[in-house]
Parts: C-alpha cells; sequence; structure tokens
C-alpha cells in the first residue's frame, strides 16, 4: 500500500477532521439521534417556561423566557460535558482508542477529532434552541451582542470538551457517565440560570455565583441585552470579564491533564 | 529473518509483574501462538509489541523496528486484531474501513478501493451498520481493519474467544489465507486445539512466564500427547482396568473413584486403543466408555508446572 506523505501538523489537522467526520457519519446513518440531542433541550425550555415560568419571580419588566433562555443556552453547554464523557469512555472501552493508538496516525488527532464533532453537535444544539427562543418570544437586542454572546457560550462548551475527555479516559466506563449526568442538574440549579442568587440562603447564593455557568449566563444575558439578576459581589459585576477567565482557567487544567492521561495510557 | 523479536520482556504493575522476562522468536511468514490462561500476561505481550504498553524492562523488535524508540515504524508494519472487537458499530463495514484507511494514510480513492476489496475477500458485503452483523462477520470486519496497510506482522489477541464454532472456523480460514499470502501472525488462544490448528510454533505462556515452547507436535510428545479415558461400569474392577491401561499407556494412569475414570496418556494412540479394548474385554470389564482425546489446558498446565517449569 503507498500511504500519503505530509508534516505531523498537516497530518495532527488532517487525521483530527477524519476523527471528527466519523461523528458526522453517525449523525448521518442515525439522524434521529441528532434529533433528539436537538429536541431534548428544546423540551426542557418549554417545561420550564411554561410550567415553572409563573411560579418564578423575575426581574421587574422581564418575562420569563427572556430571562431563562440564556440560562437554558448556557446549560446546554454544561449538558455537553457528558456527551463528550460518553463518547470518549465508549471508545476507550470498546477498544477503538486501542485501535487508533495502535495505527500510524497522529495521537493528537484523537482529542483533536472528538473536540471538532463535539463542537460542531454544539453549534447545532445552540442553533435549534436559538430558534425555539425566538419562536416563544425571546430577543437579543444586538447581532453584535448575540454573536458575543454565542461565542462565551461555545468557549464555556470548548472548557469542557477537555472535562469530559479526562472524565472519560480516567473512567473508561460509558456506566461512570450516570454520575456525571446526575450532578449537571445540581450543578445547573446551583447558578443564576433559572432563578435569582439572592433569593437561595447566603451561602448557597455565594456558590452559585461563583459557579462558572452563573459568569457565562449572566454574560450572555448582558450580552443578549436581556434583563438580568444584578447582584453586587464582585463576581457578579464582572460577568463577561469572567465568562472568559473561567473556559480558559478551565481549559488549560483539563488540557494538561487529559493530554497527559492520553500519553500515559501505556504506562 | 525474525518478525517478532522479544528479550527479556517485562511489565510490572507496583511490585506484581504480569510479564516476568519473556523471549519470543517468531520468524518471518510463521504464527506463533502463545498459549496460556486468563491473565498468564498474553495480552500484556501483545500490548508491547504493538506500542499500546510500555515494557517495564527488556527490548522487543517488531519488523525490525525497536517498539519503544520506533514505535511509529512498528505501527506501520503492524495490524492489531484486540480481544474486543474495535469497530465502530454505527458505521457500516464499509465506512468503517475507508476510515480506518483514511487514518492510514491512503488516499481517498486508494482508501475505497481498499475498502472494497477487504469487503469481497472477507465476505462482509452486508449493508447495514456494524451493529447489525453476526459476532462472526464483526471479527472478520475487525481483521480486515487490522489488514489495509496489508501489514507484514498481524497480531490477534484470542481472535475465537466467545464465537460459535462456525464463525471459529470462519477466522482459522481467514487467518490461513493470510499467512499462505506471507503474514507473520502472532496470536494469543486460551485454547489449545485453536494453537494446534493454526501455529507453527507455540509458546505457552503461565504467571508472565514462558513455561514451554516448540512446535505443537513437539509440545504434545512432550506433555505424553493424547490420553485414553476409560469409564468403568463397576467400581470394583477400577484398580484392575488401572492396569490395563497403565500396560498400554506411556505414563502413568490416573483414577477417579467418584467417576469410576481411568485415564493414561498414550503415545501410539490406535495401537493403544486396540489394546486396551482387547485386554478389558478378556478380563470381562464392562467399559461404559472409552475415549482417545487431546490433553485439556489444565492438563498442559498441570504437566508443565508439575515437570520444574519446563523451559525456565
Amino acid at each position: 500500500m503507498t500511504t500519503l506523505e505530509g508534516s505531523r501538523l498537516t497530518w495532527a489537522l488532517a487525521d483530527g477532521w477524519t476523527v471528527a467526520r466519523r461523528d458526522l457519519i453517525h449523525w448521518a446513518n442515525q439522524p434521529m439521534t441528532v434529533v433528539f440531542g436537538v429536541v431534548f433541550p428544546v423540551m426542557i425550555t418549554l417545561a420550564f417556561g411554561y410550567l415553572f415560568g409563573g411560579a418564578v419571580e423575575v426581574p421587574a419588566g422581564a418575562d420569563y423566557f427572556t430571562f431563562l433562555m440564556p440560562g437554558m443556552y448556557g446549560m446546554t453547554m454544561l449538558f455537553g460535558l457528558s456527551a463528550t464523557m460518553i463518547a470518549v469512555a465508549t471508545d476507550a472501552s470498546k477498544g477503538v482508542t486501542d485501535r487508533f493508538r495502535s495505527m500510524p496516525m497522529a495521537p493528537s488527532a484523537v482529542l483533536i477529532g472528538r473536540a471538532i464533532a463535539d463542537l460542531l453537535n454544539s453549534v447545532l444544539v445552540l442553533a435549534g434552541l436559538l430558534a425555539c427562543g425566538l419562536a416563544v418570544g425571546w430577543r437579543p437586542a444586538t447581532l453584535q451582542g448575540a454573536l458575543g454572546a454565542v461565542a462565551l457560550l461555545l468557549l464555556l462548551r470548548f472548557s469542557l470538551l477537555w472535562a469530559g475527555m479526562y472524565l472519560g479516559l480516567l473512567t473508561k466506563d460509558p456506566g461512570a457517565v450516570v454520575a456525571v449526568q446526575t450532578l449537571e442538574f445540581p450543578i445547573g440549579f446551583l447558578s443564576n440560570a433559572f432563578v435569582a442568587p439572592g433569593t437561595m440562603p447566603g451561602w448557597l447564593g455565594a456558590i452559585s455565583e461563583w459557579n462558572p455557568l452563573s459568569s457565562t449566563v449572566a454574560a450572555a444575558r448582558e450580552l443578549f441585552g436581556n434583563q438580568g439578576w444584578g447582584g453586587d459581589s464582585w463576581v457578579a459585576q464582572h460577568a463577561v470579564l469572567m465568562a472568559v477567565v473561567w473556559p480558559l482557567v478551565i481549559t488549560v487544567v483539563f488540557f494538561v491533564l487529559s493530554v497527559r492521561l492520553y500519553q500515559r495510557l501505556d504506562r | 529473518m525474525t518478525a517478532v523479536l522479544a528479550r527479556d520482556l517485562r511489565k510490572t504493575y507496583g511490585d506484581k509483574a504480569a510479564l516476568d522476562g519473556i523471549d519470543l522468536d517468531v520468524g518471518r511468514g510463521t504464527v506463533c501462538g502463545l498459549l496460556g490462561p486468563n491473565g498468564a500476561g498474553k495480552t500484556t505481550a501483545v500490548r508491547i509489541l504493538t506500542t499500546l504498553l510500555r515494557p517495564s524492562g527488556g527490548r522487543a523488535e517488531v519488523a525490525g523496528f525497536d517498539v519503544t524508540s520506533q514505535p511509529r515504524q512498528v505501527r506501520r508494519s503492524i495490524g492489531l486484531v484486540g480481544q474486543q472487537t474495535a469497530v465502530d458499530e454505527v458505521l457500516t463495514g464499509r465506512q468503517n474501513l475507508e476510515l480506518f484507511g483514511r487514518l492510514y494514510h491512503l488516499g481517498a480513492a486508494a482508501a475505497r478501493a481498499r475498502a472494497e476489496e477487504l469487503l469481497e475477500r472477507f465476505g462482509l458485503e452486508h449493508q447495514g451498520p456494524a451493529k447489525e452483523y453476526s459476532g462472526g462477520m464483526r471479527r472478520r470486519l475487525d481483521l480486515a481493519a487490522g489488514m489495509i496497510l496489508a501489514p507484514p506482522v498481524l497480531f490477534l489477541d484470542e481472535p475465537t474467544t466467545g464465537l460459535d464454532p462456525r464463525s471459529r472456523a470462519e477466522i482459522w480460514r481467514a487467518v490461513r489465507d493470510l499467512v499462505a499470502g506471507g503474514t507473520t501472525v502472532l496470536l494469543t488462544t486460551q485454547y489449545l486445539e485453536e494453537a494446534d490448528q493454526l501455529a507453527d510454533r507455540i509458546s505457552v505462556i503461565d504467571a508472565g512466564r514462558v513455561v514451554a515452547e516448540g512446535t505443537p507436535d513437539a509440545l504434545k510428545a512432550k506433555l505424553g500427547g493424547d490420553r485414553l479415558d476409560v469409564v468403568v461400569h463397576d467400581p470394583a474392577r477400577l484398580a484392575e482396568a488401572a492396569g490395563i491401561v497403565g500396560g498400554a499407556a506411556s505414563g502413568p494412569a490416573e483414577v477417579d473413584r467418584d467417576t469410576r475414570h481411568v485415564s493414561a496418556p498414550v503415545s501410539e494412540r490406535v495401537q493403544a486403543l486396540t489394546e486396551v479394548l482387547a485386554a478389558l474385554a478378556a478380563a470381562g470389564i464392562e467399559a461404559e466408555d472409552v475415549a482417545l482425546r487431546r490433553p485439556t489446558l489444565d492438563e498442559v498446565f498441570l504437566n508443565l508446572t508439575n515437570a520444574g517449569g519446563g523451559a525456565r
């Protein structure tokens, strides 16, 4: 067999794209899985909006959907954590990761491909949810702001990619994902996504304000021009800054951890 | 020429040795069987030879490349069919092979052509996703994925564990075809019969060490070859029957009172069987069952470990 030549970087990207394309073929072979992935957050949104919306105290002059939508956008990015973890753990447990590692492809492509595929999936899911928001009357104030908000949301998703990869490689067990999935809702509730931290007991409110999800959601509300909860604390006052800082910190920490773990699979 | 070479290969986890210094010499174009029970170190050896695991000591070469210092060259020279079926179950057979072809850096057209060729060769023209495949088909797809670059050395880690007899025969046929085409194969197995069927040479591994090495025939001769089993109807005549069987056998007869079983190794199988049948009939001992059989793996290990560790 004749194989193609190329530099290491070229192959890292080309192989990464090939690995990502595997997920795109999954979408084509199992379109219902993709549809369900888009519909699930929409259903949660509608349930929260119509069932609980009337009971939740919202900032003066806002309706609950205006307030809820940025929270749901953030939640959806958080759900990506278990999505990445399950994909990585499944490949590791089924020997697919080992097959890749025994092949003359770029080793980094396994992680790069996962990142590309999951980010594309999140773009799709977020687009579906944005459309749902527009349908129920949520409106961003400016296009520029909206693009900024979407960028910050995807930045959070990008950081959680590496956390998901780390956890997937660490457990190598798709069953362990249940634990992470179970934690996603509490983490989401313990933020400003659904209710105001100010209404929580003091210490819970403080944890909730420092939740990275809160920073992203508050920054998204600010950039979308949707009314937020405000809040006097430093972290609430610097939401946009923290919506950049938190994901960068998470990315750096878990990128290093997951790459190290991947390289040490041969121990 | 040596296709796979290992010298004093070791892998330790803490103070536990998974591989306790093994040597291997697999000639080019031959089949080497690593035979041993679960936990003997077979998979550890394969994982080191396929660059998935770093050895703690010793050295190994595959297709002339060192597994620790030249992993990329090794990966270009090998195919690995691991214990699990490592194919994407959502993808069709064709999509799997094309994907792996691209990752082996065949161009798009070459990957497509190679996939086509392998699908035909391994009888995998089913259109649906791999999860619809039977166990045997999935293993063949796995084998095809390992053969994309037509590598000179192929590693098969328990290729037929969990397969039904028909699928097992299919895999054996596929492996024989590959070997006929010049591929060197290193396979691990728990089944003596499988090693006997496929391997030119067998290394018996136990507790991370090679306890015996040789051609299947040489090993069998060393282990006393086949065994003759007789089930006696009347327990009172067991001792007498043991005497008759022992007289025709190449080793001492073992007696199990509970099952009224007499068993002994025989070298000349047909002659021993004829002698024993005639002697039993002459003595008027009624046998419920008489059978010639291969020694079980248990007996191989009992024999090898009792004999003071064989080669080492």
